[in-house]
Formats: C-alpha cells, structure tokens, sequence
C-alpha cells in the first residue's frame, strides 16, 4: 500500500537527477585527466569538480535513495500509511537547501577541500553548513523509520517485524550513529575555523573522527542494496528466500561492526599508534562475515528459482534463470562486482598489504566497483522494480533496461580494472593531470584512456537510465497491484526477541564505538600541542 | 516440486551452519595471518605517535633546513629527513644508498601531504603536527618517482619529487664530507 507516492517519487527523482548531474562531472574529469585531452587544462577546475562528484556521489545521492526506499518500505511491509509525512518533506527540503548552499561555494570555486574535508585546508562556511543540513535532513528520515516501527509494534505486539522493514530500521540507526563521526569533526572543529571564529585546528583528530564515519557510510550506501538482495531479487525472479534468520543477522552484523573499524582508513598516518590500527583492521575482518553469508543465501534463493523453473544439474540450473528480467541481470552482474570489490577490500583492510595501494588510483578504482558497480546498479534495479508501483505506469521497454543494466556493467569494468592497475604502478589520487611524457609514467598513459572510455560508457548507461525512467511516466496507466516483497521458504512465524528488536545491538554498536575510537579520541583531544594555523582556500 | 519440499529446516540450518563456519575460519586465517607478519616479520604500520610544531620547523629543532636530507649514522644506517609543503618536498631529490637500511623521518610544515615511493611499498601520510617514521631498504640502485599521494590544495598535481638509490661506495664517499646529503639539481 504505497500511499504518499509523491513523496517517495520526490526523493528518487532528485537522487537520480543529482546523479546524472554528478555522473557527467565524473567523466568529464576522467577525460581531462587521461592522455586524450591535450588542450593546456586548470587544475583549479578540476578540484570543484572533484569536490561537487564526491559531495553529491557520497553525501545527496545514496542519502535520497535510502530514504526513499525507506519510506516505500515502510509503506509496503508494515501496511500502515507512513506516519510524519510533514517532517519527512521537511526532511527532503532541508536537503535540497542544504544541497544547493554546498554546492553553490564549490562552483565558485570557494570550498575545493574534496568532500573528505582535509583540515587544515579550510574551505567557505557554506559548503560545511550545507552538508551539517543534508545530514540533518537525513536525520528526520531517521527518526521517522524509528517512530512508524514503533507505531506497528503497538498495533501488532509481538509480530515479526517484516524483513524489509527491519533491515531498513538497521540501516538507518546505522546511518544516525555513523555520521556523528563526520557531524563532531565539522561542528567541534571546522565549522568554527571557517567562520573564523578559531584560526587552528588539531588535523590528525580530525582525521580520527572523519575514519568514523568514513567506512561505515559505505555499509549506509549497501544496504538499500542488500535488502533488495533479500527482499526483491527472490520474488523478483520467481523463487524464495532461502532464510529470514540468516537475512535478519547479515543486517544485525553490519550495525554492530561496521563502526569500529575506520581506523584502517588511517594505517599510513602518524597521529594513531599501532595497536588500535591492528584492532580495526580485526574487526574490519569481521565485517567481511555479512556479506559472505548474504552472498551464500541469495545464491540458494536464486537456485530455488531456477529449480522451481526446471534447472537441473549441479551448475546447469543457472541457464533456466529469468535472464530477461532486469532484476536477475542486476543482481549477477552486482555480485560479480561484489567479488571483485571484496577482494580489493580485504587488501585495503590488510595491515601489511595496504602500504602498497595507500592513495593510489588502486583505492579510488576499488569503491567505484564497489559503490558505483556492485551497489549503483542495484539502485536501478530497486527503481525498475518500484517505478511501476509508484507511477501506475509500465516501463516502456524491458529490452532497454537489459541494455542499460549490460552498459553499466561494462562500463564499470572497463573503468574500474585499470584504474585497479595503475594504482598497483604506484599513480597517486586526486590529481588534475599527469606529465604522460615522463617515461616513468608514460607506461600509465594506455590505462588512464582505457578507464576514460569506460566513464564514457558509463555515462551513456546513465542517461539512458534517466531516460527509460522519465519515459515510464507517459506510459497508458496500468495497475501495478500491490507491492510485496519475497517470502522464505519456510513462513516466519516467530523470531526470537534478538533477531526482532535493536536495543541490544545498538548498545553494542555504541560500546564498540567507544571502546575502539574512545581513547585514540581523547588521546588526540587532550594534546595542547596538536592544532595547526588553518590554510584558507578559495579561487583567487 | 515446490521449495519447501526440497528444503526442510533442518538441511537448512545445516547447510547455513556449515556455510557460517567456513566463513569464520576464512575470516579467523586472516587475522592470524596479519597477526604473525605484523609480530614475526616487524611488518606493521608506524607504532607510536610523535608531535612537532609546523609553525617552527624552520626555526630549531630536528626539521631545520640544513638538518634536512640523508644523514649517516654511526651504527651503518642512514636517516632520511624530508618535509613536504604546498607543494614540493625539501629535500626534491633524496638520495639514499643501496642495501642499507633506511629510516625516514618526514612531516608537513603545513597541511595534509603523502609520500608514496613507486615501485616500492613505502607509503605514509604526512600530517602537520605529527612526525612520520618509515623503515626502508633499496635492493637496486635506480630512480623512483615520489608523488605526494594526498590532496593539497590546487597545486597537488604538481608535488612530485624523486629518490635516487646509489652504489653503497658512491654514497660513502659523497658522504665523506660530512653534513646532509641529496641529489636536488642533478
């Protein structure tokens, strides 16, 4: 029962819109960049564009599509109109202008710090408020999610609370204590250096809270991804979910380790001693443990389609998989670029192996195939499948979405696997260009064009995405019936309190928290001698 | 045939629990491993933190300009001093002999840099405020390039400097003299 559409409709189309936007600065810089572009360039221009692709691919996008497939979630499994609507278009506005007051310094060429910040560069005030407002925004969102779960648990005591629903809930108290990290860092320390109301700032702490959030908001990104794993892949493609329970605990793992471990973003940094870097780098093992289990029981789930629609044999039963449906295709081609990004993880996480791809284009290479491949394209799989529901309009043409959903892929491939590879050769992130006639680097030349022509791809893909959902639209109106979601195997009947409630996993979540960023935090915040002059930046 | 036939509770449980072990040793392997090259190889990121002034690197201290560059120690060893700043490094070009091991001291006089040594696993950060400690050794003589891996500003793409790996005996009588060495302007 999907009540406030427009509501829902509003957040996915500003999320896709901000994307495309944001798509074609990406690969305007991956041209520039590449031995193709011969004309002199700014390197000036190149950092706001950097900055605006980071800030809305990192902060807007995933941001608006969680919560928009949130409150369709709400909606849908718990059957109840969603409760708060004022506050959650409050939510979508504060976002909107929150949205429009950062970028606004970042054209101008007044905050180009990278959406990672990099105190002691300081950029214009504005652009830092305006991420505090989309955080802020998302915060409502929520609160909502909290508030509408509790609202059904007093009208359904003792009920297993949907899957979908529980997942969502996970992923947003996930998000709430994940952003504190980043919300310390700009409110404690930048915010008031860029109204100059402070001249110094301690770098390395900022730094330690920056890591806090910084790999848990990877886990805020996947998981509308990962519910759409569980929740509409199996129903999707006409089979079963293989295990609720082994759903329900992937989710409870993610918000319990995805926050005490950012600290192996900093292994190459001197302001954190040895000791916590190996502690996180054991529990960023431990947050590898999720996704193998999700990877294990989609596998079955997707078996059980295939079987129930004839599939035979130990491997054979894959050719009798719905491969004309988008959603199927999604989903291989999203684990395909899960296990390659995975891998790529396990090396980033490694307390030795890190030292050799630290900042180089292998990083930068690695999230795009995680974030832009595996967990993207799942994002057009979720607006495939809900589009229908939320406009009353068919899509236009299935064969198109199958295109677009192939080009991506591609795309992403083509991009993503030699920028893995120059990274190895040692090519240092963030630059606006390369002197490609050093024979030193001119070895890189071949690579970088390759990765250009991929973004190339990828922007066709996702135009084209634009375009078929934009399309649907002016499709004859067609009930869509209503919107479910996949059932398991066996049907849940009763879950044990743990796997149906959070307050003893965001108790942990908290504690870990603490116990592994409390002391490098006070460590760091007790220091008198730590802080440094601020280094304005701003287009002279 | 419909799924739940095929699939009663407890092959399910089953075959998830066999699934869920194997995961954990994977996971368990991995941290073992990290464990012992971090103890038995010494291989481990920088282990304690140290802090420094940036506003008075210049001024005294083991920073000073004419401290800067590589330094033989008595012990056999050579200690490489460097500073990185919008948006060079002092010293440019450092030189260092080969199979000599190697201690780097570096920090910022000013804000976030990185030092990243190609074609070697020499990697660190160099945040102002804080001192960054690497341990190297050089099997080949030869060049290699020395990016600064973090973004600083609109002259990042610009901060590249080198390393020059020598003969051991070249180095030794270069260093006969005495005071800092490096290999800028050659």
């Amino acid at each position: 029962m999907l009540v406030n559409r427009k509501l829902i409709l509003a957040h996915f189309w500003l999320a896709f819109v901000v994307f495309g936007l944001a798509l074609c600065l990406g690969a305007w810089q991956m041209f520039v960049r590449s031995p193709l572009y011969t004309w002199i360039s700014n390197p000036e221009w190149y950092y706001r564009s950097l900055t605006a692709h980071g800030t809305v691919m990192g902060y807007v996008f995933p941001t608006l599509v969680a919560m928009g497939f949130g409150y369709a979630i709400t909606e849908s499994a718990l059957q109840q109109r969603l409760v708060g609507v004022r506050w959650a278009w409050a939510g979508f506005w504060l976002i909107v202008i929150g949205a429009i007051m950062a970028m606004v310094p970042v054209a101008l060429g007044r905050a180009s710090v990278l959406y990672t910040f990099y105190p002691p560069l300081i950029g214009n005030a504005f652009y830092y408020i305006g991420v505090v407002l989309v955080v802020v925004g998302s915060w409502i969102w929520v609160a909502l999610m909290s508030i509408n779960l509790r609202v059904w648990r007093r009208a359904h005591p003792g009920e297993p609370v949907p899957l979908a629903m529980f997942a969502n809930v996970a992923g947003s108290y996930l998000w709430a204590w994940t952003a504190v990290g980043a919300a310390l860092e700009l409110l404690l320390q930048i915010i008031p250096v860029a109204l100059g109301l402070k001249t110094t700032i301690d770098a390395g702490l900022a730094r330690v809270f920056f890591s806090w959030t910084l790999h848990a908001i990877v886990y805020f990104w996947l998981i509308p991804t990962y519910i759409a794993y569980y929740t509409i892949v199996p129903r999707a493609i006409g089979g079963r979910l293989y295990s609720d329970t082994m759903a329900r605990l992937s989710f409870i793992l993610f918000l319990v380790v995805a926050m005490p471990i950012g600290i192996h973003h900093t292994f190459a940094d001197p302001q954190v001693g040895a000791g916590f870097k190996f502690i996180h780098s054991t529990f960023t093992a431990l947050v590898a443990l999720p996704t193998l289990l999700t990877v294990f029981t989609i596998c079955a789930s997707v078996e059980i389609a295939a079987r129930l629609r004839g599939g035979r044999g130990a491997l054979g039963w894959i050719r009798a998989l719905p491969w004309q449906n988008p959603i199927m295709l999604a989903v291989a081609f999203s684990f395909v670029m899960l296990g390659f990004g995975g891998a790529g993880g396990l090396i980033n996480m490694s307390y030795q192996l890190d030292t050799t791809i630290h900042n180089t284009q292998w990083i930068t290479g690695h999230f795009h195939l995680i974030f832009g491949g595996a967990i993207v394209i799942m994002y057009f799989a979720i607006a495939y499948d809900l589009w229908p529901h939320l406009t009353g309009r068919a899509l236009p043409n299935l064969a198109l979405a199958r295109t677009q959903l192939w080009l991506w892929f591609i795309g992403m491939i083509v991009t993503t696997f030699p920028w893995h590879w120059v990274g190895i050769l040692g090519m240092p992130r963030r630059m606006a260009y390369y002197d490609y006639s050093n024979p030193a680097i001119a070895p890189e030349a071949l690579y970088v064009s390759l990765s250009a022509f991929g973004a190339l791809i990828l922007l066709i893909s996702g135009l084209l995405f634009l375009f078929i959902l934009a399309r649907a639209h002016a499709q004859p109106a067609t009930e869509a019936g209503e919107y479910r979601f996949s059932m398991p195997v066996h049907p849940v009947r009763s879950v044990p309190l743990a796997l149906n409630s959070f307050g003893i996993w965001v108790a942990l979540m908290i504690g870990l928290t603490v116990t592994n960023y409390g002391y490098p935090i006070l460590m760091l915040a007790a220091r008198q001698d730590t802080s440094v002059p601020a280094v304005y930046v701003g287009a002279q | 045939m419909t799924a739940e036939d095929a699939h009663d509770d407890a092959t399910i449980v089953r075959t998830e629990r066999r699934w869920a072990t194997i995961s954990v040793v994977i996971i368990v392997v991995l941290i073992l491993l990290a464990a012992f090259a971090g103890i038995h190889q010494a291989t481990m990121p920088q282990g304690r933190v140290e802090t420094i002034d940036p506003t008075r690197l210049h001024l005294s201290g083991e920073f000073v300009e004419s401290n800067l560059g590589t330094a033989n120690e008595a012990d056999g060893t050579v200690t490489v001093r460097a500073i990185g700043q919008q948006y060079s490094f002092t010293p440019a070009c450092i030189l260092v002999p080969v199979d000599t091991p190697i201690k780097l001291r570096a920090t910022s006089a000013d804000v976030v840099h990185g030092i990243l040594i190609q074609g070697t696993n020499v990697n660190t950060m160099l945040v102002p405020g804080y001192v960054s400690e690497q341990f190297m050794r050089f099997e080949k003589t030869g060049d290699h390039l020395m990016p600064c891996q973090e973004f600083c500003s609109f002259g990042h793409e610009g901060m590249w400097g080198k390393v020059r790996v020598i003969d051991k005996a070249e180095f030794a009588s270069r260093a006969k003299n005495g005071g800092r060495l490096s290999c800028v302007g050659e």
